[in-house]
């Protein structure tokens, strides 16, 4: 058994940290997973706003492959986790669809595994047996868990969590001994598709979900997404800066990996800052 | 000799508008057996049931067919016009060439032929048709109504005082219901209790009504006039007959839980009345937590109660009783509001139900009348009202609209300027249904006393710094707007009890996609069942306000009156009939039938030289509802169902395809 | 001056209402559209406006989502498509998941940007532009390199010194790297539609599929 595991593009360039990160939590919790030999890009927001075929037909490819490798596929990204979603659910009910997307690849989807993000490969595990194998107790780290949209929305296929009220990253979040600050904006989006049309605009959103996190006590903000962790680590302007972490940095410290392993030294906002006085890292 | 007569009909325009009537006549007098055919403008009316009545005089008519309306509509009428000529009624047949033809068709050269062919299809019928002749059962005339809240107590009441006996069977330790929880009712503001109480009272001490609380219904079987009906008396493990109210025994009592009375802002003993004006005034131990029962210790109520009532060691009660008619007064709960996450209900302890806030304002809440917010009992300043949680949404909860909510919240808006003066209140809608007497007017009342109605519906909803920050849309602004709140109060939807589903079935009866018990009709006979003898009052049936519900019970009433009016019953004759001749005894037909309704009996005869004894299937026709199951399982075709014999639908095949 | 006005428009306007009538055509072929295009359910809004209330950027839009959805029932398309609320739209579903009636809000925008594109309605320049390079990337190499993405765009949309310095920063940290392609993007190419004209050819096959090609490899 195993994985096919998914990249995506941003965890090539400006999410590599996440890449490392969640590489290294997943070889060293032992589960398996190969990387998916020539995947290519899920289209993410661009292929969605040109042509609804196309939004399906570029992640239906990366399915197929996976599905060839006899293997669920997981990807970290949460941008990619949503498309491939729901392409997989998209080819399922949409006989007419399916039909034009799977002659156009001249291959077949049966779908036996849904695509997976690497929060449920992790709560698959367990969060008790990922709780086992901390280390280092990431004590009195207080954190804001930051869903954002994709995870979770819409619901229809992106089902890993309550929509309105989730808490499963907490729990995950937790198992380090960390402590997650209960807010009211963790599903808010950022408007990181809108990151580089409309920046304005989203340095006022990201502002408001780091300020929000900030009143709520919280230290830092946790995430799953590659699109939130740069936009909030890039976009933020208020008094008191946050660093943002992924989920699998904070697993990885506590599991007393090398934070350069991690690639915890290449955020926009200083992460090694706040981890120092705490006497983390 | 078979002589057939045929009358087309052309409902006005209804039929004629679409069909060549002329032309239907002129085949139908072509087919074999037809002996006369008539048109008329509208056959149903007097002149047209009179040139019925004339023409099987004149013409000698032993057959009859009317092509019109669906049986549905008028074979009544055209059943009871052929009696009184003297002709057994079961030899009249419609042929629907309205709905079934004229209605769905705009092509008269398409619609004309197919008429025809209608026709032919009731012609080849008919002629196979037998005088059929109904009898009759005893009607029990005692009524059974199943639940104690207003709708309940309204049936019960009109019947008993027509002089039938009436048992309430409430599975609450008091009747009363979900009014009872209410503290003032629109749009007249008077108070709930002051208008319920007097009338609990009254069926408590009507000699014709029983009242059995804490009881349930088990199972019903019979039918019209004669239903067998398990009921369970849950131990109250209380001595009704020695007890005297006292109280004695729920002040010493050491345990307690949420209210389920006051929605769980209050709290309750293990030994409890649900509010002070119950009926009847007796205690209940609720044995889930009561610490006798739990860990064989305590014993206090016993110890202190004066009188010697309490009584650990009472079994429930099975009883076994025979009724005439049943209404269903179950009633609805209210829906979850936890559904929406982006309220935050169960998270945030100030949004609050509509219920709840009842219980907040009712001089018998946990609150003694003040409204406080639950989280830190303050008074709350603003407060916002969310209409349709749970109704209109297809999303999250129910598509249909829950009808009072936004007459409550109306109330709600005004009390709460009543209470708490200076307050303002928010009321977030999509459109204000205000359709009832009085109604527009007490909705204007309360935005003229200043309520603030915003279009829209809100988004989310969060706590920040003491508050509740209400994000919603203001579309008649186009602009989004925020409210900062003391205390939300959302419309929960009106749903079905969970358990609705499982008492339908008790009762035989049928229930729409949600679970509100179905009416025979929605217009014209909306309290009755499929079911006969069964009927329904309130909000089992649908979304209701009190009026309603009064409204309904009364005309449930009055059904069972005039069921129970009747000395006897006459049964429809159209039953299931075994050819004894034919049955091989395999009862496939005993397993599909719905209604309990075939039995397996043991004959003897002879074959040959021999006596044989086997069994085949028998047909009790009080039971049976000629629904025809069973004549399609039977492989020996030995069931037929009269009015509608094998022989007679392959005739009606033959006739529409041959 | 303004009574000329209104005689001018007289065959479009009469003194500012606006004919319905004259869209009675449109209505249901243009909702059709939209639905075809993944806009789920567009005709069953009832305008409570849960999904403006909930939407993160509808603070900076003119038209308010839930307007926008009432532009496509009532057959307004020119305004709908035109619309600069449909490349607002951070597509983060919050509408989509609270819509009572089961409105694929998010999927209204995209089908109404995809259908823009389609008819070459240029009303968001800078948002077209960004997808425009996007996918031109991934014709291109099978997958996205960040760093040939935001240079294009900046090129595209004459916006070149915003965020200098951050690119600066990820380019000396290693996460901006330049591009690779990957070996089926041939494959992939073929996804794509027949670009020239705005026309729509559906999807374009070509022959031998690496696909068929990897299976063997895998």
């Amino acid at each position: 058994m195993g994985y096919a595991y998914y990249p995506g593009c941003s965890l090539h360039g400006t999410a590599k940290e996440y890449d490392m990160s969640s590489r290294a939590c997943l070889d060293f919790l032992g589960i398996e997973y190969r990387e998916l030999p020539d995947w290519s890009c899920c289209g993410a927001s661009s292929a969605h706003s040109v042509d609804h075929t196309l939004a399906v037909s570029l992640p239906a490819r990366n399915l197929i492959l996976a599905e060839q490798m006899n293997l669920p596929l997981m990807t970290p990204c949460t941008a990619c986790y949503s498309r491939l979603r729901g392409a997989h659910h998209a080819l399922r009910s949409d006989p007419g669809l399916a039909r034009k997307v799977l002659t156009a690849l001249g291959s077949e989807y049966k779908g036996r595994y849904e695509p997976l993000s690497i929060l449920d490969v992790l709560y698959q595990y367990g969060p008790e047996a990922v709780g086992e194998k901390v280390t280092k107790k990431l004590k009195e780290l207080k954190v804001a868990c930051y869903y954002g949209c994709l995870l979770l929305r819409p619901p229809e296929y992106a089902d890993f969590d309550d929509p309105e009220n989730p808490g499963k990253m907490e729990r995950l979040v937790e198992t380090t001994g960390a402590r997650a600050v209960d807010w009211p904006h963790r599903t808010e989006c950022c408007g990181a598709s809108l990151s580089l049309s409309d920046t304005k605009l989203v340095v006022s959103l990201a502002t408001f979900i780091v300020d929000m996190a900030a009143r709520h006590g919280a230290e830092c903000i946790v995430t799953a997404c590659p699109m939130c962790q740069a936009n909030l680590d890039m976009r933020q302007r208020g008094r008191t800066k946050l660093p943002v972490y992924y989920v699998t940095e904070l697993l990885g410290l506590a599991f007393g990996l090398e934070p350069k392993r991690l690639g915890l030294t290449t955020h926009m906002v200083n992460a090694m800052g706040l981890l120092r006085a705490k006497q983390l890292a | 000799m078979i002589r057939i007569g045929v009358f087309v009909c052309w409902c006005g325009s209804n039929i004629a508008g679409t069909v060549d009537v002329g032309k239907v006549a002129e085949e139908s007098a072509k087919m074999p057996g037809v002996v006369h055919v008539e048109q008329n403008k509208y056959t149903c009316s007097d002149p047209g049931q009179d040139s019925i009545r004339k023409a099987i005089k004149e013409h000698r008519l032993d057959r009859v067919v009317v092509a019109a309306c669906s049986p549905r509509m008028h074979e009544m009428t055209f059943r009871k016009c052929a009696a009184s000529a003297g002709l057994n009624q079961y030899l009249v047949e419609m042929a629907n060439i309205r709905e079934h033809c004229s209605w769905v068709h705009s092509d008269m050269s398409v619609a004309t032929p197919k008429a025809v062919d209608i026709v032919r299809r009731a012609v080849a019928k008919v002629k196979r048709s037998v005088p059929l002749f109904p009898s009759t059962i005893p009607v029990e005339k005692r009524a059974l109504v199943i639940g104690g809240g207003i709708a309940g107590i309204q049936a019960a009441l009109d019947i008993a005082e027509a002089g039938y006996e009436v048992t309430i069977v409430e599975r609450e330790p008091t009747i009363g219901g979900r009014m009872a929880q209410l503290d003032k009712t629109f749009p007249t503001l008077d108070c709930s209790s002051c208008i319920l109480t007097p009338k609990m009272v009254d069926a408590a001490s009507h000699p014709g009504i029983r009242i059995l609380t804490c009881s349930e219904v088990e199972d019903i079987s019979g039918y019209v006039g004669n239903f067998q009906v398990r009921l369970r008396k849950r131990a109250r493990s209380i001595d009704e007959a020695r007890c005297t109210a006292c109280g004695i025994c729920i002040s010493k009592c050491p345990t307690s839980r949420d209210s389920e009375f006051n929605m769980g802002l209050g709290t309750r003993k293990a030994i409890y009345m649900p509010f002070p004006q119950a009926v009847p005034n007796k205690p209940t131990i609720d044995r889930e937590i009561c610490r006798h029962f739990t860990e064989g210790k305590c014993g206090i109520c016993q110890k202190v109660c004066p009188s010697g009532a309490v009584d650990f060691s009472q079994e429930d009660q099975v009883l076994n009783e025979k009724f005439g008619a049943v209404v269903a007064a179950t009633g609805a709960t209210q829906f979850s509001v936890e559904a929406y996450g982006e309220y935050g209900y169960g998270r945030y302890p100030d949004v609050i139900t509509g219920l709840e806030l009842e219980r907040l304002i009712s001089s018998t809440g946990p609150t003694d009348g003040k409204i406080r917010r639950p989280s830190d009992g303050r008074i709350p300043r603003t407060v916002v009202f969310i209409k349709c949680v749970g109704s209109r949404d297809e999303n999250k909860g129910y598509p249909y609209c829950s009808k009072a909510c936004c007459m409550y919240t109306a109330k709600h808006a005004i009390l709460l300027k009543e209470k708490i003066p200076g307050a303002s209140a928010y009321v977030f809608y999509m459109d204000v249904r205000a359709g009832g007497k009085d109604y527009e007017e007490f909705y204007q009342r309360s935005q003229e006393i200043g309520t603030r109605y915003v279009r829209g519906r809100v988004s989310r909803i969060y706590p920040l710094d003491g508050k509740l920050i209400v994000q919603g849309e203001d579309t008649l602004l186009g602009q989004r707007v925020e409210v900062e709140a003391d205390l939300v109060v959302l419309a929960a939807a009106m749903v079905p009890q969970i358990d609705a589903p499982e008492m339908a079935r008790k009762l035989g009866i049928s229930y729409n996609q949600y679970g509100f018990f179905s009416e025979a009709h929605p217009k014209l006979r909306p309290v009755e069942t499929n079911t006969a003898g069964v009927f329904l009052a309130g909000t089992c049936q649908g979304p209701k306000d009190i009026p309603e519900t009064v409204a309904q019970a009364s005309a449930a009433a009055v059904k069972v009156i005039s069921l129970f009016a009747k000395s006897e019953l006459t049964t429809n004759p159209n039953v299931a009939s075994v050819d004894e001749s034919l049955c091989s005894g395999c009862l496939w037909c005993m397993n599909v039938c719905p209604y309990k309704a075939i039995e397996e009996k043991i004959i003897t005869e002879r074959a040959g030289k021999e006596t044989v004894t086997r069994s085949v299937a028998s047909v009790n026709t009080g039971l049976c509802q000629g629904c025809g199951a069973c004549t399609v399982a039977c492989r020996d075709g030995a069931m037929n169902l009269l009015g509608f014999t094998n022989e007679q639908i392959l005739a009606e095949v033959e006739a529409l395809c041959l | 001056m303004c009574l000329l006005k209104i005689l001018k428009t007289k065959g479009k306007r009469r003194m500012n209402y606006l004919n319905l009538s004259r869209h009675e055509g449109e209505w249901l072929p243009f909702a059709q559209a939209v639905e075809a295009e993944g806009g789920k359910k567009v005709l069953s809004c009832y305008q409570c406006g849960k999904c403006s209330a909930g939407c993160p950027v509808s603070f900076a839009m003119e038209e308010q989502p839930h307007q926008v959805i009432r532009m496509v029932q009532l057959g307004l398309s020119d305004r709908a498509l035109n619309s600069p609320t449909i490349w607002r739209c951070a597509g983060c579903f919050t509408c989509t998941t609270r819509c009572p009636r089961g409105v694929d809000i998010a999927g209204v925008m995209s089908a109404l940007r995809v259908i823009a594109l389609a008819r070459n309605v240029r009303t968001s320049r800078r948002a077209q532009a960004f997808h425009k390079v996007f996918l031109s990337l991934i014709k291109r190499y099978g997958r996205i390199n960040e760093f040939e993405l935001v240079v294009r765009y900046k090129l595209a949309s004459m916006n070149l010194f915003q965020d200098l310095d951050l690119g600066l920063r990820m380019f000396m940290q290693g996460k901006l790297k330049p591009p690779r392609g990957i070996a089926g993007v041939r494959q992939l190419r073929s996804l794509f539609r027949h670009e020239k004209g705005g026309k729509r050819s559906g999807l374009r096959l070509l022959p031998g599929l690496q696909l068929t090609r990897h299976r063997e490899g895998v």
